[in-house]
């Protein structure tokens, strides 16, 4: 440009030294640290609730290891894992409900809507029932599962990804997928149907460290492919031709991320069982927080964890001594989500 | 005919089964403003996506500055040779300043998103197209033609020595038409880049073009400058009307105007029997 | 099939590739084989399960009831496979007219009381009957069950119709969606506090035609006969309101009147029928398709076809869930979804889904 202009732009805070520059988004940072600082406190009210009612500082004592053995026990062997595991869960299902959503350009490009969900149910218990499951069989079935569901619906689709034929799409797949999860309950015997059946449900009772374990390794190993694809998701937003003029390699970042999701949402629903709801949500509601416009992975990984824990205590609480698994309270709420959202949208006329 | 930084050799360019061109030869004249007209479906948009590597060749090859176009990386092409497709979307709730901010992805990294580089060329960029007081406002919220501004400025960020716009104008009332082409003929003034649009008005193409390429039926009619190859023969060649072609009295650039709808219809009638180019066009979608 | 029809009415010159004249011939004859089908289907019904019985004895049982107590053919017959295809077959064509019905009053080709999420209202209305009212008897089950189909019917067009573009099929089949995952999440949740109710509702939950009162179908059929009556009576004012509700108007039809009955025909036919056996999805929603390829888009023909195919597809798929997992059972609600589901999936995908 010839023209040498001296007006700033209203950029906002910049970081700049020899290797890095990037622009700061005081809300997307203050949101980010909001969400951490809800995990962190609704973790440590998780721990104290509980037919086993323990203080605050009872709670840490037991963490740093000054307890009584029975608080020990409690906090460390049965509480703290379970907590550990909503919260790896839910990240997990954030941050693939961020990818979905931002690949298919979608707000409602959420794996429990598409059917992706069921399918790696699907895949589980036909591990289950053909192979006899075990940890390891049962996660790669689900991942299976989800990446057949993923290309199934993306050939029915045909291509054509826009508007709401992804969801009818999906809403028929999850009937089919539905049908054949209970034809593979029924053919099992008993013992194994029972198994599958609870599973089957979506809870967070008696996992623990294996299954927090498992999530864990997954999501250090993909969250940071999701983190370093979400520039070219958010490019990819404005069109496949605009991306691919800034110079995105397209097909590889729709392959790549996909993958991504499609493992984030295998392993989290192996271990636990589908829980609805959470991947259409998350992503949503951290936008919301954080004032951005694309994906936002770390963000949806955060809520995804907090709406997932605030879920499991919700349904061990409201009713306690009853128990609700998480699945149903995610199902019910998010359930109510998905309808103000739509009636939000549809009232603004999109 | 100077150098040609982009052109391309006996390309055929097909979606799926549909072949739109097939064999064609175009070079694009280094610091041109080159405009690309024809009748819908004559493969003219095919032709800019086809330059800008958004569609593979079936056969022959695209070349960038001497070497084929695929033979460069993502990036490398990203920082030679913008594009602007018809209809991009913008995400919901964007600002103008967060949308032209990332035409500068291929000269980023992971951890480089926003040196002082990045910085200039955003500025430069609005300013150019008379963006900078709406940096903070929603794109979504803007008027068509300040939209098609911050598009514009989104590519004019991607600092590339060529440019190519499909069809910018389209949707635009003649107001912010005239206002986005003056805007092009700014950016090309200098001589140092090089345009090319797909425009769909003949009239504003001769205005504003110093090259024009004349397609039809996926072949190149005629090109060179408007005032040496737009005549009437042209007209009815690759659009199938009669008109008459007069100097434009406020430019005096070829102008056309259509014939009366009396002479056209005896035009029409007698060319009918002979000539397969005028019902060729009116089936052609 | 054809990509839902906006011009019906007179059998001649509706749309020329979409809906070509269709002879009354087809129609009727088609008719009258699809019935036969249908028999066959149901004598199937009485033969086919864990414990196979040849037609002769079937027959005889039918004709001269048990010999005596010993006859465990003919009690097997008379008192488990009798009643259960009588229910499949009203409850077949019941769903099938409630689909004509909901997609000729929606125009919409994905209507269909599953995907639209009717019933799960009656599934929750029938939990909340169970669990805050104590009810334990079909009879009561059938009240709490109408409501709920009514209710969340009028809820989710009251969803899908907001804003300007109005009740898209797309629209409302999200809206189903969206409501009917709401309702599942509460009734689960309500069902794993409360044992009694859960004993109560795990029999019923699943669209099954097996465990129930053989006294069901006599308790339902009140609702379903003024259902389907209201179906077969509303068809010609229907064919008029496929027009769009100016012209209809302009033709004399009164389209508040008809659409109100047209609603409590539907309430009634799914009320009735999940009431009976449990939510079944899909059948209201293939099977009108199905008969619109025969019958072309009057609904005079599209009812009765809709109510015949209907039957015959619950008792077939009944039957077939006797097969194949002997010695257990598949539900009927399963096998229908396996049937139902692609032709969702096959309108879902059509470049438009064209409101009917």
């Amino acid at each position: 440009m010839s023209r040498t202009v001296s007006t700033t732009l209203p950029t906002g805070p910049v970081v700049r030294t020899a290797r890095v520059s990037l622009r700061v988004h005081p809300r997307t940072v203050t949101g980010v640290v909001v969400l951490l600082v809800v995990a962190v406190v609704l973790g440590a009210v998780a721990l104290t609730l509980g037919d086993y009612q323990l203080s605050l500082g009872q709670v840490v004592g037991a963490l740093t290891g000054t307890g009584s053995r029975a608080q020990q026990y409690v906090v460390l062997g049965l509480r703290l894992p379970r907590v550990a595991v909503a919260l790896v869960v839910g990240a997990a299902l954030g941050v693939a409900g961020a990818v979905f959503q931002s690949l298919a350009r979608n707000n409602l490009a959420s794996p429990d809507l598409l059917g992706f969900t069921t399918g790696a149910a699907t895949g589980a218990l036909v591990s289950i029932v053909v192979v006899g499951g075990g940890p390891a069989g049962t996660t790669i079935g689900a991942i299976v599962g989800t990446l057949v569901t993923a290309l199934a619906v993306q050939a029915l689709l045909g291509g054509a990804v826009g508007g709401y034929r992804l969801v009818l799409v999906g809403i028929g797949v999850n009937a089919v997928l539905a049908a054949l999860n209970n034809f593979l309950i029924l053919r099992t015997d008993l013992s194994t149907a029972v198994a599958a059946q609870s599973w089957l449900v979506g809870t967070l009772n008696g996992r623990s460290w294996p299954e927090v374990v498992a999530v864990a390794i997954a999501l250090v190993v993909l969250v940071p492919v999701a983190i370093a694809g979400s520039r070219r998701l958010d490019l990819l937003g404005m069109g496949d031709d605009m991306a691919r003029g800034l110079g995105v390699t397209v097909e590889r970042t729709r392959v790549v991320t996909l993958l991504v999701g499609v493992a984030l949402i295998g392993v989290a629903t192996a271990a636990v069982g589908p829980i609805a709801f959470v991947a259409l949500a998350a992503p949503q509601l951290a936008r919301r927080v954080t004032g951005t416009t694309g994906p936002g992975m770390a963000a949806a990984g955060l809520m995804g964890a907090v709406l997932l824990l605030a879920g499991d205590v919700l349904g061990q609480r409201l009713a306690a001594p009853t128990q609700f698994p998480a699945g149903t309270m995610t199902a019910a709420i998010g359930g109510l989500y998905l309808v103000w959202l739509l009636a939000r949208e549809w009232r603004a006329g999109r | 005919m100077t150098g040609a930084r982009l052109r391309a050799e006996g390309v055929t360019l097909a979606y799926e089964q549909r072949t739109v061109i097939r064999d064609l030869d175009v070079a694009v004249p280094d610091g041109s403003f080159t405009v690309v007209v024809g009748p819908n479906a004559c493969g003219k948009s095919t032709l800019l996506r086809g330059l800008a590597r958004m569609i593979k060749p079936a056969a022959g090859r695209v070349l960038l500055d001497d070497r084929p176009i695929s033979s460069y990386g993502p990036k490398e092409v990203a920082r030679r040779l913008a594009l602007l497709p018809q209809s991009p979307t913008a995400p919901d709730g964007i600002t103008a300043l967060d949308l032209v901010a990332r035409g500068r992805y291929p000269h980023q990294s992971l951890l480089k998103q926003w040196s002082v580089t990045d910085e200039e060329a955003v500025r430069d960029a609005m300013a150019a197209t008379g963006v900078i007081e709406l940096a903070e406002r929603d794109v979504g919220q803007l008027s068509g033609g300040q939209r098609q501004r911050v598009w514009i400025a989104m590519v004019l960020a991607q600092q590339t020595p060529l440019l190519l716009l499909d069809e910018p104008t389209t949707f635009l009332d003649i107001a912010f038409q005239l206002d986005v082409l003056d805007l092009c003929a700014d950016l090309h003034a200098g001589g140092e880049r090089t345009l090319v649009a797909v425009l769909h008005d003949l009239n504003q193409a001769c205005r504003y073009a110093t090259h024009l390429v004349a397609m039809r039926e996926g072949r190149i009619v005629a090109q060179g400058a408007p005032g040496e190859i737009v005549d009437a023969d042209l007209v009815r060649t690759v659009f199938g009307i009669t008109c008459e072609v007069v100097p434009d009295p406020q430019t005096g650039t070829p102008m056309i105007v259509p014939a009366g709808r009396e002479t056209r219809r005896h035009r029409r009638e007698g060319a009918r029997a002979e000539d397969p180019v005028g019902s060729g066009a009116l089936g052609d979608t | 099939m054809t990509a839902a029809p906006t011009e019906p009415t007179s059998d001649r010159g509706a749309g020329v590739e979409r809906s070509p004249t269709r002879p009354t011939s087809l129609r009727a004859g088609g008719l009258v084989v699809a019935v036969a089908l249908l028999a066959v289907a149901a004598v199937a019904s009485l033969m086919v399960g864990s414990r196979g019985i040849p037609p002769g004895v079937v027959l005889d049982a039918l004709l001269h009831g048990p010999s005596g107590p010993a006859d465990t053919d003919a009690v097997i017959v008379l008192e488990q496979r009798l009643p259960r295809t009588l229910l499949g077959l009203a409850v077949g064509l019941a769903l099938g007219a409630a689909g004509a019905l909901m997609q000729a009053l929606t125009r919409n080709p994905l209507a269909d009381p599953g995907v639209l999420g009717v019933n799960w209202g009656a599934s929750a209305a029938i939990v909340a009957g169970i669990m805050l009212f104590g009810i334990t008897t079909l009879n009561g089950y059938v009240w709490f069950s109408l409501a709920g189909a009514a209710i969340v019917a009028v809820l989710v067009y009251l969803l899908g119709a907001t804003g300007r573009s109005g009740a898209t099929p797309a629209r409302l089949a999200l809206a189903g969606t969206a409501i009917g995952a709401s309702l599942q999440g509460v009734i689960y949740a309500v069902v794993l506090v409360d044992a009694n109710t859960f004993d109560q509702f795990r029999v019923w939950r699943v669209g099954s035609l097996t465990g129930r009162d053989p006294q069901a179908l006599l308790q339902v059929l009140p609702f379903l006969v003024v259902g389907g009556l209201l179906a077969l009576g509303l068809a010609r004012a229907l064919n008029a309101l496929a027009l769009g509700e100016e012209t209809a108007r302009a033709l004399g039809v009164r389209v508040g009147r008809i659409r109100m009955l047209t609603g409590i025909g539907i309430v009634l036919l799914c009320g009735g029928a999940t009431a009976a056996c449990g939510p079944i999805a899909f059948v209201g929603l293939a099977v009108p398709h199905l008969a619109r390829v025969v019958t072309g888009p009057d609904q005079r023909w599209v009812v009765p076809w809709s109510m015949v195919l209907g039957g015959l597809l619950v008792v077939a798929a009944d039957v077939i869930g006797r097969v194949v997992a002997i010695p257990a059972e598949l539900e009927v609600g399963v096998v229908t979804a396996f049937v139902g589901a692609p032709v969702f999936l096959a309108i879902a995908r059509r470049r438009r889904v064209v409101a009917l």
